[in-house]
């Protein structure tokens, strides 16, 4: 349990300095977070490969609470997408708003399954016997 | 510095994310069927949030509580995760339910407590 924690804890770190960094980054036009979308949106994609690749393959005990629940759990946020939708609806910007949450929702899922999908199709690594699936 | 205080609030944030969803899943196998863990860190992480944009703490304070440590609570990766597995595993009735609680609830949370510290 602590080491788990400590992986999380470690992952949480890496990922939230990640979205940080990005979002410092990424423009925001006209006032729509851009950057936070993109990182919901690619941390989705990255939970879908991660998850698809555990289904197949056989890695270290720590890999799943480290990449999947600490880097991409850090990396992405739903707090921030709360409180910037709060805002843009503030501002009397319903059609960003709404934009903003639907195009979250809907590229965030469809990643997760292009993730999955992409890495059930790809051929297992070689010399790799951890087949589940 | 602000990176500082962003790595400090996600070293806390990320790991009570995995010790909520632990402590509910040990709650028993009725409890293991709908993601309560990421809905509840997420509504709570969403209302925390609210409340410190709404008190306009300084960038200091915002960078650990707000980007590190809320940021780091709550996540989209899970929650989108949580949602294709209801959805491949024939629970699609359950998925919308989740989808639209969280984002129903965290969007309430998260302006009322904006509303409550502003």
């Amino acid at each position: 349990m602590r080491a788990t924690l400590a992986a999380v804890s470690l992952g949480g770190v890496v990922g939230a300095l990640g979205r940080h960094g990005l979002t410092i980054l990424i423009p925001t036009p006209s006032g729509w977070p851009l950057g936070t979308f993109l990182v919901n949106v690619s941390g989705c994609l990255a939970m879908g490969v991660l998850l698809g690749y555990l289904a197949r393959h056989r890695t270290p005990p720590l890999t799943q609470p480290f990449l999947g629940v600490g880097v991409l759990g850090g990396y992405t946020t739903f707090s921030t997408y709360a409180d910037e939708t709060r805002g843009l609806l503030a501002d009397g910007r319903v059609t960003a708003a709404v934009l903003y949450v639907v195009a979250s929702l809907v590229l965030g899922l469809a990643a997760v399954w292009v993730g999955l999908t992409v890495m059930r199709r790809a051929p297992r690594a070689a010399g790799n016997a951890g087949e589940t699936s | 510095m602000m990176w500082l205080l962003v790595a400090l609030g996600a070293a806390v944030g990320a790991p009570l994310r995995y010790l909520a969803d632990h402590a509910i899943r040990s709650l028993g196998p009725r409890w293991t069927g709908f993601p309560w863990g990421t809905l509840l860190v997420n509504v709570v992480g969403s209302a925390l949030l609210g409340g410190l944009t709404g008190a306009a703490v300084s960038s200091e304070a915002y960078a650990l509580a707000g980007s590190g440590f809320c940021g780091a609570l709550t996540t989209f990766s899970s929650f989108g995760s949580d949602t294709i597995k209801l959805i491949e595993g024939r629970r699609g009735g359950r998925a919308a339910v989740y989808v639209a609680v969280t984002v129903a609830a965290g969007l309430a949370a998260s302006a009322g407590a904006f509303a409550l510290m502003a």
